[in-house]
Protein backbone atom coordinates (compact mmCIF):
# COMPACT_ATOMS: atom_id res chain seq x y z
CA UNK A 1 0.00 0.00 0.00
CA UNK A 2 1.82 3.41 -0.63
CA UNK A 3 1.64 5.89 1.45
CA UNK A 4 -0.79 8.63 1.95
CA UNK A 5 0.07 11.85 0.48
CA UNK A 6 1.75 14.62 2.88
CA UNK A 7 -1.44 17.03 1.99
CA UNK A 8 -4.71 16.08 3.85
CA UNK A 9 -6.73 16.16 1.09
CA UNK A 10 -6.95 17.26 -2.54
CA UNK A 11 -6.87 21.37 -2.09
CA UNK A 12 -4.14 21.22 0.53
CA UNK A 13 -0.13 21.56 -0.75
CA UNK A 14 2.55 19.96 0.87
CA UNK A 15 4.23 21.06 3.83
CA UNK A 16 7.73 21.05 3.11
CA UNK A 17 9.04 24.53 0.86
CA UNK A 18 11.82 23.64 -1.80
CA UNK A 19 14.46 25.57 -1.24
CA UNK A 20 14.91 28.91 -3.69
CA UNK A 21 17.15 28.31 -6.55
CA UNK A 22 18.97 30.06 -9.61
CA UNK A 23 19.91 33.96 -9.73
CA UNK A 24 16.83 35.83 -8.47
CA UNK A 25 15.84 38.30 -10.91
CA UNK A 26 14.37 41.87 -10.22
CA UNK A 27 11.43 43.66 -11.58
CA UNK A 28 10.88 47.25 -10.65
CA UNK A 29 6.41 47.93 -9.98
CA UNK A 30 4.52 51.02 -9.29
CA UNK A 31 1.76 50.39 -7.06
CA UNK A 32 -0.39 52.66 -5.10
CA UNK A 33 -1.44 51.20 -1.93
CA UNK A 34 -4.19 52.58 0.05
CA UNK A 35 -3.78 55.79 -1.46
CA UNK A 36 -0.26 56.05 -1.47
CA UNK A 37 1.92 55.67 -4.36
CA UNK A 38 4.48 52.84 -3.91
CA UNK A 39 7.78 52.36 -5.46
CA UNK A 40 9.23 48.38 -5.18
CA UNK A 41 12.41 46.67 -6.79
CA UNK A 42 11.47 43.08 -6.14
CA UNK A 43 12.54 39.96 -7.00
CA UNK A 44 10.16 38.39 -9.27
CA UNK A 45 9.18 35.73 -7.27
CA UNK A 46 7.55 38.27 -4.78
CA UNK A 47 3.51 37.66 -4.18
CA UNK A 48 1.44 40.86 -3.88
CA UNK A 49 1.22 39.30 -0.09
CA UNK A 50 5.13 39.15 0.96
CA UNK A 51 5.34 42.52 -0.92
CA UNK A 52 2.66 44.34 1.13
CA UNK A 53 4.14 42.43 4.47
CA UNK A 54 7.39 42.44 4.13
CA UNK A 55 8.16 45.07 1.77
CA UNK A 56 5.83 47.76 2.70
CA UNK A 57 5.07 46.29 6.44
CA UNK A 58 1.56 46.55 6.02
CA UNK A 59 0.96 43.83 8.53
CA UNK A 60 -2.69 43.69 8.59
CA UNK A 61 -3.05 41.36 5.97
CA UNK A 62 -2.55 37.59 6.73
CA UNK A 63 -0.75 34.73 5.35
CA UNK A 64 -2.47 31.36 6.38
CA UNK A 65 -1.65 28.78 3.62
CA UNK A 66 0.17 30.52 1.44
CA UNK A 67 -2.01 28.51 -1.57
CA UNK A 68 -5.61 29.65 -2.03
CA UNK A 69 -7.13 27.86 0.26
CA UNK A 70 -7.64 30.20 3.47
CA UNK A 71 -9.06 33.83 2.23
CA UNK A 72 -6.44 34.97 5.18
CA UNK A 73 -4.70 37.05 2.30
CA UNK A 74 -7.37 38.62 0.84
CA UNK A 75 -7.17 42.40 -0.22
CA UNK A 76 -8.85 44.08 -3.01
CA UNK A 77 -7.32 44.96 -6.45
CA UNK A 78 -9.00 47.72 -8.35
CA UNK A 79 -11.82 47.31 -6.11
CA UNK A 80 -11.93 43.50 -6.65
CA UNK A 81 -11.58 40.76 -3.36
CA UNK A 82 -8.31 38.57 -4.41
CA UNK A 83 -6.05 35.90 -2.70
CA UNK A 84 -2.91 38.10 -2.93
CA UNK A 85 -0.96 35.01 -1.93
CA UNK A 86 -1.87 33.72 -5.68
CA UNK A 87 -0.71 36.63 -7.48
CA UNK A 88 2.94 38.46 -8.73
CA UNK A 89 3.19 41.69 -6.94
CA UNK A 90 4.99 42.91 -10.26
CA UNK A 91 1.84 41.66 -12.16
CA UNK A 92 0.29 44.57 -10.85
CA UNK A 93 1.88 47.28 -12.39
CA UNK A 94 -0.03 50.96 -11.37
CA UNK A 95 -2.95 48.81 -9.94
CA UNK A 96 -4.97 50.04 -6.84
CA UNK A 97 -4.64 48.22 -3.58
CA UNK A 98 -5.98 48.53 -0.53
CA UNK A 99 -5.35 46.88 2.31
CA UNK A 100 -7.50 46.16 5.72
CA UNK A 101 -5.75 49.34 6.91
CA UNK A 102 -6.90 51.24 4.00
CA UNK A 103 -10.47 50.18 5.09
CA UNK A 104 -10.27 52.13 8.24
CA UNK A 105 -8.47 52.92 11.68
CA UNK A 106 -8.78 52.02 15.10
CA UNK A 107 -10.09 55.34 15.94
CA UNK A 108 -11.97 55.49 12.59
CA UNK A 109 -13.43 52.50 11.82
CA UNK A 110 -15.37 51.39 8.19
CA UNK A 111 -18.53 50.02 9.31
CA UNK A 112 -17.49 46.56 8.30
CA UNK A 113 -15.25 46.90 10.90
CA UNK A 114 -17.80 48.25 13.27
CA UNK A 115 -19.98 45.83 12.77
CA UNK A 116 -17.39 43.07 13.33
CA UNK A 117 -16.63 44.70 16.45
CA UNK A 118 -20.30 45.18 17.72
CA UNK A 119 -21.18 41.52 16.57
CA UNK A 120 -17.96 39.53 17.85
CA UNK A 121 -16.91 38.49 14.42
CA UNK A 122 -13.77 36.76 15.60
CA UNK A 123 -12.10 34.85 18.28
CA UNK A 124 -8.52 35.14 17.98
CA UNK A 125 -8.86 37.28 15.25
CA UNK A 126 -6.15 36.15 12.56
CA UNK A 127 -9.01 35.58 9.64
CA UNK A 128 -10.59 38.73 10.00
CA UNK A 129 -8.80 41.12 8.14
CA UNK A 130 -9.11 38.79 4.79
CA UNK A 131 -12.77 38.11 6.58
CA UNK A 132 -13.61 41.55 6.02
CA UNK A 133 -11.87 42.64 2.98
CA UNK A 134 -14.10 39.96 1.47
CA UNK A 135 -16.96 41.23 3.16
CA UNK A 136 -17.07 44.65 2.02
CA UNK A 137 -16.43 43.19 -1.49
CA UNK A 138 -19.03 41.01 -1.23
CA UNK A 139 -21.91 43.50 -0.85
CA UNK A 140 -20.32 44.99 -3.83
CA UNK A 141 -20.75 42.35 -5.61
CA UNK A 142 -24.32 41.66 -4.72
CA UNK A 143 -24.89 45.51 -5.79
CA UNK A 144 -23.10 45.10 -9.18
CA UNK A 145 -25.59 41.74 -9.60
CA UNK A 146 -22.92 39.14 -9.91
CA UNK A 147 -25.06 35.74 -9.08
CA UNK A 148 -23.97 33.32 -7.17
CA UNK A 149 -23.93 29.04 -6.70
CA UNK A 150 -27.47 29.98 -4.47
CA UNK A 151 -28.61 32.48 -6.40
CA UNK A 152 -31.96 30.64 -7.54
CA UNK A 153 -33.15 32.37 -10.85
CA UNK A 154 -29.90 33.22 -12.22
CA UNK A 155 -31.42 36.16 -14.80
CA UNK A 156 -32.65 38.27 -11.01
CA UNK A 157 -31.24 40.67 -9.05
CA UNK A 158 -29.36 38.67 -6.23
CA UNK A 159 -30.31 39.45 -3.02
CA UNK A 160 -28.10 40.01 0.78
CA UNK A 161 -29.78 37.21 1.96
CA UNK A 162 -27.88 34.66 4.67
CA UNK A 163 -27.91 31.90 2.34
CA UNK A 164 -26.40 34.49 0.16
CA UNK A 165 -23.56 35.90 2.54
CA UNK A 166 -22.38 32.61 3.59
CA UNK A 167 -21.97 30.73 -0.11
CA UNK A 168 -20.21 33.99 -0.77
CA UNK A 169 -17.88 33.94 2.29
CA UNK A 170 -16.71 30.24 1.84
CA UNK A 171 -13.36 31.44 0.24
CA UNK A 172 -12.84 32.89 4.14
CA UNK A 173 -12.12 30.24 6.16
CA UNK A 174 -12.39 30.61 10.11
CA UNK A 175 -10.38 28.10 12.43
CA UNK A 176 -12.05 29.66 15.72
CA UNK A 177 -15.79 29.02 13.74
CA UNK A 178 -16.77 32.96 14.26
CA UNK A 179 -19.14 32.57 11.12
CA UNK A 180 -22.45 33.06 12.72
CA UNK A 181 -21.32 36.42 14.59
CA UNK A 182 -19.50 36.99 10.70
CA UNK A 183 -22.49 36.23 9.06
CA UNK A 184 -24.36 38.95 11.19
CA UNK A 185 -21.77 41.62 11.10
CA UNK A 186 -22.23 41.48 7.49
CA UNK A 187 -26.15 40.94 6.90
CA UNK A 188 -26.72 43.88 9.80
CA UNK A 189 -24.11 46.41 7.51
CA UNK A 190 -26.20 45.00 4.46
CA UNK A 191 -29.21 46.34 6.07
CA UNK A 192 -30.96 42.95 6.67
CA UNK A 193 -31.46 40.83 9.58
CA UNK A 194 -29.40 37.94 10.33
CA UNK B 1 10.46 28.97 -5.91
CA UNK B 2 13.06 28.98 -8.58
CA UNK B 3 13.56 32.15 -10.21
CA UNK B 4 12.50 33.16 -13.49
CA UNK B 5 12.45 36.60 -15.44
CA UNK B 6 9.64 38.07 -16.64
CA UNK B 7 7.63 40.18 -19.19
CA UNK B 8 4.50 41.56 -20.38
CA UNK B 9 3.38 40.76 -24.48
CA UNK B 10 1.75 43.20 -25.78
CA UNK B 11 0.32 40.87 -28.30
CA UNK B 12 -0.94 37.44 -29.07
CA UNK B 13 1.49 36.22 -31.58
CA UNK B 14 4.48 38.01 -30.18
CA UNK B 15 3.03 36.15 -26.86
CA UNK B 16 3.43 32.98 -28.74
CA UNK B 17 6.62 33.42 -30.35
CA UNK B 18 8.04 34.19 -26.67
CA UNK B 19 6.55 31.37 -25.20
CA UNK B 20 7.93 28.50 -27.71
CA UNK B 21 11.28 29.24 -25.80
CA UNK B 22 12.83 26.32 -23.59
CA UNK B 23 11.24 26.91 -19.59
CA UNK B 24 8.83 29.70 -21.14
CA UNK B 25 5.42 29.64 -19.80
CA UNK B 26 2.19 31.65 -19.77
CA UNK B 27 0.45 33.81 -16.61
CA UNK B 28 -2.85 34.26 -16.81
CA UNK B 29 -4.56 34.56 -13.43
CA UNK B 30 -1.75 32.95 -11.72
CA UNK B 31 -3.98 31.02 -9.04
CA UNK B 32 -2.84 27.40 -10.08
CA UNK B 33 0.62 28.04 -11.93
CA UNK B 34 1.71 30.20 -8.55
CA UNK B 35 0.30 27.73 -6.26
CA UNK B 36 2.74 25.41 -8.65
CA UNK B 37 5.63 27.41 -9.01
CA UNK B 38 5.60 27.60 -4.83
CA UNK B 39 6.02 23.68 -4.70
CA UNK B 40 8.44 23.92 -7.98
CA UNK B 41 5.76 21.61 -9.19
CA UNK B 42 6.23 23.86 -11.99
CA UNK B 43 9.52 25.19 -12.44
CA UNK B 44 9.35 28.16 -15.34
CA UNK B 45 12.28 29.81 -15.94
CA UNK B 46 10.49 32.93 -17.51
CA UNK B 47 7.10 34.06 -17.39
CA UNK B 48 5.10 35.66 -20.21
CA UNK B 49 2.23 37.84 -18.79
CA UNK B 50 -1.07 37.56 -21.08
CA UNK B 51 -2.69 39.62 -18.83
CA UNK B 52 -2.81 43.11 -21.42
CA UNK B 53 -3.50 41.13 -24.61
CA UNK B 54 -7.04 42.86 -24.74
CA UNK B 55 -8.45 39.42 -24.94
CA UNK B 56 -10.97 39.75 -21.82
CA UNK B 57 -14.19 40.67 -24.55
CA UNK B 58 -17.25 38.54 -24.72
CA UNK B 59 -18.50 39.19 -27.99
CA UNK B 60 -21.55 37.94 -30.02
CA UNK B 61 -20.43 36.01 -33.13
CA UNK B 62 -22.04 36.53 -36.67
CA UNK B 63 -23.47 32.27 -36.25
CA UNK B 64 -25.45 33.95 -33.32
CA UNK B 65 -22.93 32.34 -30.43
CA UNK B 66 -20.40 33.96 -28.06
CA UNK B 67 -16.79 34.29 -28.16
CA UNK B 68 -15.23 34.31 -24.94
CA UNK B 69 -12.14 35.88 -24.92
CA UNK B 70 -8.81 33.90 -23.10
CA UNK B 71 -8.64 36.06 -20.62
CA UNK B 72 -12.32 37.16 -19.46
CA UNK B 73 -12.41 36.57 -15.11
CA UNK B 74 -14.21 33.44 -14.13
CA UNK B 75 -16.75 36.32 -12.21
CA UNK B 76 -17.28 38.13 -15.84
CA UNK B 77 -18.08 35.22 -17.25
CA UNK B 78 -20.80 33.86 -14.74
CA UNK B 79 -22.08 37.22 -14.71
CA UNK B 80 -22.31 38.06 -17.96
CA UNK B 81 -26.11 38.42 -19.02
CA UNK B 82 -26.22 36.70 -22.50
CA UNK B 83 -24.08 33.66 -20.33
CA UNK B 84 -26.65 33.93 -17.66
CA UNK B 85 -29.76 33.73 -20.23
CA UNK B 86 -28.52 31.52 -22.65
CA UNK B 87 -26.09 29.62 -21.50
CA UNK B 88 -27.01 28.97 -17.67
CA UNK B 89 -25.13 26.14 -17.46
CA UNK B 90 -21.64 27.77 -17.94
CA UNK B 91 -22.80 30.27 -15.34
CA UNK B 92 -23.68 27.40 -13.09
CA UNK B 93 -20.47 25.17 -13.66
CA UNK B 94 -18.44 28.83 -13.08
CA UNK B 95 -20.15 29.74 -9.80
CA UNK B 96 -19.98 26.17 -8.29
CA UNK B 97 -16.06 26.26 -8.67
CA UNK B 98 -13.33 27.77 -6.45
CA UNK B 99 -14.27 30.78 -4.42
CA UNK B 100 -15.11 34.66 -4.86
CA UNK B 101 -11.63 35.73 -4.99
CA UNK B 102 -10.31 33.17 -6.79
CA UNK B 103 -12.96 33.46 -9.62
CA UNK B 104 -12.17 37.16 -9.75
CA UNK B 105 -8.69 36.15 -10.98
CA UNK B 106 -8.82 32.63 -12.97
CA UNK B 107 -9.24 33.33 -16.18
CA UNK B 108 -11.24 31.25 -19.20
CA UNK B 109 -8.28 29.74 -20.27
CA UNK B 110 -6.50 29.16 -17.33
CA UNK B 111 -9.25 27.16 -15.76
CA UNK B 112 -9.47 24.94 -18.81
CA UNK B 113 -5.94 24.38 -18.48
CA UNK B 114 -5.82 24.05 -14.46
CA UNK B 115 -3.68 20.89 -13.24
CA UNK B 116 -5.02 17.75 -11.82
CA UNK B 117 -5.57 17.97 -7.82
CA UNK B 118 -4.32 14.59 -7.16
CA UNK B 119 -2.54 14.48 -3.65
CA UNK B 120 0.02 12.87 -5.01
CA UNK B 121 0.25 15.21 -7.87
CA UNK B 122 1.07 17.81 -5.07
CA UNK B 123 3.60 15.57 -2.89
CA UNK B 124 6.76 15.77 -4.59
CA UNK B 125 7.96 13.39 -2.26
CA UNK B 126 5.67 10.50 -4.33
CA UNK B 127 6.13 8.85 -7.66
CA UNK B 128 4.19 10.67 -10.10
CA UNK B 129 4.05 9.76 -13.53
CA UNK B 130 2.34 13.45 -14.18
CA UNK B 131 4.64 15.20 -12.75
CA UNK B 132 7.75 13.00 -13.29
CA UNK B 133 7.21 11.19 -16.58
CA UNK B 134 8.32 7.12 -15.45
CA UNK B 135 8.57 7.07 -12.03
CA UNK B 136 4.91 5.37 -11.63
CA UNK B 137 2.16 5.98 -9.77
CA UNK B 138 1.05 6.28 -5.95
CA UNK B 139 -1.86 6.74 -6.16
CA UNK B 140 -2.71 3.11 -8.37
CA UNK B 141 -3.01 0.76 -4.70
CA UNK B 142 -2.87 4.45 -2.69
CA UNK B 143 -5.65 6.70 -1.43
CA UNK B 144 -7.64 7.31 -4.43
CA UNK B 145 -11.15 7.91 -3.25
CA UNK B 146 -11.03 11.51 -5.65
CA UNK B 147 -9.73 9.70 -8.84
CA UNK B 148 -11.16 8.64 -11.94
CA UNK B 149 -13.29 5.39 -12.50
CA UNK B 150 -13.10 6.03 -16.43
CA UNK B 151 -10.85 6.29 -19.14
CA UNK B 152 -7.57 5.40 -16.71
CA UNK B 153 -4.54 4.19 -17.63
CA UNK B 154 -1.26 1.93 -15.93
CA UNK B 155 0.03 5.11 -15.64
CA UNK B 156 -2.35 7.78 -13.84
CA UNK B 157 -6.09 7.57 -12.66
CA UNK B 158 -5.80 11.37 -11.88
CA UNK B 159 -9.23 13.61 -13.09
CA UNK B 160 -9.54 17.21 -14.26
CA UNK B 161 -11.14 19.14 -11.91
CA UNK B 162 -12.46 22.12 -13.85
CA UNK B 163 -16.34 22.63 -13.27
CA UNK B 164 -16.34 25.32 -16.01
CA UNK B 165 -14.87 22.54 -18.61
CA UNK B 166 -17.59 20.10 -18.18
CA UNK B 167 -20.25 22.88 -19.05
CA UNK B 168 -18.07 23.85 -21.89
CA UNK B 169 -18.11 19.89 -23.36
CA UNK B 170 -22.02 19.86 -23.21
CA UNK B 171 -22.22 23.39 -24.61
CA UNK B 172 -20.06 22.00 -27.76
CA UNK B 173 -17.36 24.83 -27.38
CA UNK B 174 -14.16 25.39 -29.64
CA UNK B 175 -10.98 26.54 -28.54
CA UNK B 176 -8.94 28.86 -30.56
CA UNK B 177 -5.42 29.39 -30.42
CA UNK B 178 -2.32 31.02 -31.82
CA UNK B 179 0.68 29.38 -32.50
CA UNK B 180 4.25 30.14 -32.08
CA UNK B 181 4.77 30.72 -36.23
CA UNK B 182 1.95 32.68 -35.81
CA UNK B 183 -0.64 30.30 -37.14
CA UNK B 184 -4.23 30.04 -35.93
CA UNK B 185 -6.49 26.92 -35.39
CA UNK B 186 -9.68 26.00 -33.93
CA UNK B 187 -10.05 22.51 -31.77
CA UNK B 188 -12.95 21.47 -30.29
CA UNK B 189 -13.40 21.39 -27.61
CA UNK B 190 -13.86 17.25 -27.34
CA UNK B 191 -10.78 16.93 -28.69
CA UNK B 192 -9.09 19.44 -26.37
CA UNK B 193 -8.26 17.09 -23.18
CA UNK B 194 -6.65 14.10 -23.37
CA UNK B 195 -6.71 10.82 -21.41
CA UNK B 196 -3.62 9.85 -20.03
CA UNK B 197 -2.39 7.08 -21.58
CA UNK B 198 0.82 6.59 -21.55
CA UNK B 199 1.92 9.85 -21.68
CA UNK B 200 -0.36 11.72 -18.34
CA UNK B 201 1.85 15.10 -18.26
CA UNK B 202 0.61 15.40 -21.82
CA UNK B 203 -2.52 16.78 -20.94
CA UNK B 204 -4.28 18.54 -24.21
CA UNK B 205 -3.75 19.22 -27.68
CA UNK B 206 -2.20 22.43 -27.50
CA UNK B 207 1.49 22.24 -28.61
CA UNK B 208 5.05 24.10 -27.11
CA UNK B 209 4.12 27.80 -26.97
CA UNK B 210 0.59 27.64 -28.26
CA UNK B 211 -2.07 30.29 -26.84
CA UNK B 212 -5.37 29.94 -26.01
CA UNK B 213 -7.32 33.63 -27.65
CA UNK B 214 -10.53 32.67 -26.98
CA UNK B 215 -13.19 29.63 -26.15
CA UNK B 216 -16.42 30.26 -28.75
CA UNK B 217 -20.23 28.66 -28.17
CA UNK B 218 -22.23 27.62 -30.93
CA UNK B 219 -25.68 29.09 -30.92
CA UNK B 220 -28.01 28.82 -27.93
CA UNK B 221 -29.53 25.25 -27.58
CA UNK B 222 -32.17 26.57 -25.28
CA UNK B 223 -33.35 23.95 -22.84
CA UNK B 224 -32.90 23.22 -19.20
CA UNK B 225 -29.59 24.26 -17.66
CA UNK B 226 -28.52 22.35 -15.03
CA UNK B 227 -25.32 22.09 -12.63
CA UNK B 228 -24.84 19.47 -9.81
CA UNK B 229 -21.65 19.19 -8.07
CA UNK B 230 -21.24 17.00 -5.66
CA UNK B 231 -18.42 17.38 -2.74
CA UNK B 232 -17.57 17.02 0.23
CA UNK B 233 -18.42 20.28 1.68
CA UNK B 234 -21.38 22.70 0.17
CA UNK B 235 -18.77 25.25 -1.10
CA UNK B 236 -15.05 25.50 -2.24
CA UNK B 237 -14.40 22.04 -2.93
CA UNK B 238 -13.43 20.28 -5.93
CA UNK B 239 -16.04 18.17 -7.42
CA UNK B 240 -16.00 14.03 -6.23
CA UNK B 241 -19.20 13.72 -8.87
CA UNK B 242 -20.79 16.24 -11.12
CA UNK B 243 -23.14 16.29 -13.55
CA UNK B 244 -23.79 19.08 -16.36
CA UNK B 245 -26.86 19.32 -18.35
CA UNK B 246 -29.12 20.67 -20.93
CA UNK B 247 -32.15 18.67 -21.29
CA UNK B 248 -35.02 19.55 -23.52
CA UNK B 249 -38.88 19.78 -23.16
CA UNK B 250 -39.34 16.37 -24.68
CA UNK B 251 -36.73 14.50 -22.96
CA UNK B 252 -34.07 14.65 -25.15
CA UNK B 253 -30.39 16.66 -23.93
CA UNK B 254 -26.96 16.74 -23.75
CA UNK B 255 -24.58 15.59 -20.86
CA UNK B 256 -21.06 15.40 -19.31
CA UNK B 257 -19.79 14.50 -16.14
CA UNK B 258 -17.01 15.92 -13.83
CA UNK B 259 -15.06 14.19 -11.24
CA UNK B 260 -14.45 10.72 -13.38
CA UNK B 261 -12.17 10.67 -15.70
CA UNK B 262 -8.83 13.09 -17.16
CA UNK B 263 -11.42 15.17 -19.16
CA UNK B 264 -14.81 16.04 -19.01
CA UNK B 265 -17.27 12.58 -19.54
CA UNK B 266 -19.24 12.72 -22.54
CA UNK B 267 -20.58 9.72 -24.47
CA UNK B 268 -22.95 10.69 -27.14
CA UNK B 269 -24.78 7.54 -27.08
CA UNK B 270 -25.82 8.03 -23.51
CA UNK B 271 -27.28 10.82 -24.17
CA UNK B 272 -30.02 8.52 -26.51
CA UNK B 273 -30.72 7.07 -23.26
CA UNK B 274 -31.99 10.72 -21.55
CA UNK B 275 -35.81 9.45 -22.27
CA UNK B 276 -35.70 6.59 -20.24
CA UNK B 277 -33.91 7.23 -17.45
CA UNK B 278 -31.17 7.93 -15.34
CA UNK B 279 -30.17 4.57 -14.86
CA UNK B 280 -30.00 3.44 -18.71
CA UNK B 281 -28.03 7.34 -19.10
CA UNK B 282 -25.39 6.44 -16.09
CA UNK B 283 -25.13 2.34 -17.47
CA UNK B 284 -24.18 3.80 -20.86
CA UNK B 285 -21.59 6.49 -19.54
CA UNK B 286 -19.79 4.62 -17.22
CA UNK B 287 -20.35 1.08 -19.53
CA UNK B 288 -16.23 0.67 -19.38
CA UNK B 289 -15.54 1.76 -15.74
CA UNK B 290 -12.63 0.48 -13.64
CA UNK B 291 -13.17 2.37 -10.13
CA UNK B 292 -10.77 1.52 -7.45
CA UNK B 293 -11.79 -0.28 -4.21
CA UNK B 294 -12.29 3.60 -2.89
CA UNK B 295 -13.86 5.26 -5.62
CA UNK B 296 -16.42 2.64 -6.55
CA UNK B 297 -19.01 4.59 -4.84
CA UNK B 298 -18.40 7.11 -7.91
CA UNK B 299 -20.48 4.83 -10.11
CA UNK B 300 -23.60 5.06 -7.57
CA UNK B 301 -23.26 8.33 -7.07
CA UNK B 302 -23.10 9.30 -10.63
CA UNK B 303 -27.00 7.51 -11.16
CA UNK B 304 -28.00 9.58 -8.42
CA UNK B 305 -26.64 12.58 -9.39
CA UNK B 306 -28.47 12.04 -12.75
CA UNK B 307 -31.41 10.98 -11.03
CA UNK B 308 -31.20 14.53 -9.28
CA UNK B 309 -30.41 16.04 -12.75
CA UNK B 310 -33.41 14.80 -14.40
CA UNK B 311 -35.82 15.67 -11.44
CA UNK B 312 -34.99 19.40 -11.52
CA UNK B 313 -35.38 19.22 -15.27
CA UNK B 314 -39.13 18.14 -15.34
CA UNK B 315 -39.70 20.83 -12.53
C1 LIG C 1 -8.24 26.57 -3.22
C2 LIG C 1 -8.67 26.42 -4.66
C3 LIG C 1 -9.92 25.86 -4.93
C4 LIG C 1 -10.34 25.72 -6.26
N1 LIG C 1 -11.54 25.13 -6.51
C5 LIG C 1 -11.93 24.92 -7.79
C6 LIG C 1 -13.16 24.26 -8.09
O1 LIG C 1 -13.92 23.89 -7.20
N2 LIG C 1 -13.48 24.07 -9.40
C7 LIG C 1 -12.67 24.49 -10.42
O2 LIG C 1 -13.03 24.29 -11.58
N3 LIG C 1 -11.50 25.09 -10.16
C8 LIG C 1 -11.12 25.32 -8.89
N4 LIG C 1 -9.92 25.92 -8.63
C9 LIG C 1 -8.99 26.15 -9.74
C10 LIG C 1 -9.15 27.47 -10.43
O3 LIG C 1 -10.36 27.46 -11.17
C11 LIG C 1 -7.95 27.63 -11.38
O4 LIG C 1 -6.81 27.84 -10.58
C12 LIG C 1 -8.08 28.77 -12.34
O5 LIG C 1 -9.21 28.60 -13.17
C13 LIG C 1 -6.84 28.89 -13.22
O6 LIG C 1 -6.94 30.05 -14.02
P1 LIG C 1 -5.76 31.14 -14.02
O7 LIG C 1 -6.12 32.17 -15.02
O8 LIG C 1 -5.47 31.62 -12.66
O9 LIG C 1 -4.58 30.22 -14.56
P2 LIG C 1 -2.95 30.32 -14.41
O10 LIG C 1 -2.61 29.83 -13.08
O11 LIG C 1 -2.54 31.72 -14.77
O12 LIG C 1 -2.55 29.36 -15.55
C14 LIG C 1 -2.84 27.97 -15.53
C15 LIG C 1 -2.13 27.33 -16.73
O13 LIG C 1 -2.66 27.80 -17.95
C16 LIG C 1 -1.65 28.35 -18.77
N5 LIG C 1 -2.28 29.48 -19.49
C17 LIG C 1 -2.95 30.52 -18.92
N6 LIG C 1 -3.49 31.29 -19.88
C18 LIG C 1 -3.17 30.72 -21.08
C19 LIG C 1 -3.46 31.04 -22.45
N7 LIG C 1 -4.19 32.12 -22.78
N8 LIG C 1 -2.98 30.22 -23.41
C20 LIG C 1 -2.24 29.13 -23.09
N9 LIG C 1 -1.93 28.78 -21.82
C21 LIG C 1 -2.40 29.57 -20.83
C22 LIG C 1 -0.53 28.73 -17.83
O14 LIG C 1 0.72 28.70 -18.49
C23 LIG C 1 -0.65 27.65 -16.78
O15 LIG C 1 0.02 26.50 -17.21
C24 LIG C 1 -9.49 26.14 -7.32
C25 LIG C 1 -8.27 26.72 -7.04
C26 LIG C 1 -7.85 26.87 -5.72
C27 LIG C 1 -6.51 27.49 -5.45
S1 LIG D 1 -2.93 9.50 -10.58
FE1 LIG D 1 -1.71 10.61 -12.09
S2 LIG D 1 -1.33 12.55 -11.06
FE2 LIG D 1 -1.88 11.08 -9.44
S3 LIG D 1 0.03 10.10 -8.75
FE3 LIG D 1 -0.78 8.83 -10.39
S4 LIG D 1 0.31 9.64 -12.19
FE4 LIG D 1 0.45 11.23 -10.63
S1 LIG E 1 -2.86 32.88 2.54
FE1 LIG E 1 -3.79 33.34 0.64
S2 LIG E 1 -5.54 32.10 0.68
FE2 LIG E 1 -4.49 31.42 2.45
S1 LIG F 1 -11.09 34.41 14.41
FE1 LIG F 1 -9.55 32.89 14.65
S2 LIG F 1 -9.43 32.12 12.64
FE2 LIG F 1 -11.16 33.38 12.50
Amino acid sequence: MTAAPSGANAQAGTGDMPSAVGEPAMSKVAITVNGEARELDLDTRTTLLDALREHLHLTGTKKGCDHGQCGACTVMVDGQRINSCLTLAVMHEGDTITTIEGLGAPQNLNAMQAAFVKHDGYQCGYCTPGQICSAVAVLDEIRAGIPSHVSGDLTATPQATVAELRERMSGNICRCGAYSNIVEAIAEVAGRPA
Amino acid sequence: MRSFTYERASSPAEAAAAASAEGAKFIAGGTNLLDLMKLEIETPTHLIDVNDLALDRIETTPEGGLRIGALVRNTDLAADERVRRDYGLLSRALLAGASGQLRNKATTAGNLLQRTRCPYFYDTNQPCNKRQPGSGCAAIGGFSRQHAVIGASEMCIATHPSDMAVAMRVLDATVETVRPDGTARSIPIAEFHRLPGDTPHVENALIPGELITAVTLPRPVGGTHIYHKVRDRASYAFALVSAGAIVQRDGTGHIALGGVAHKPWRVEAAEAELPRGAKAVAEQLLADAKPTQENAFKLPLVERTLAAVLAEART
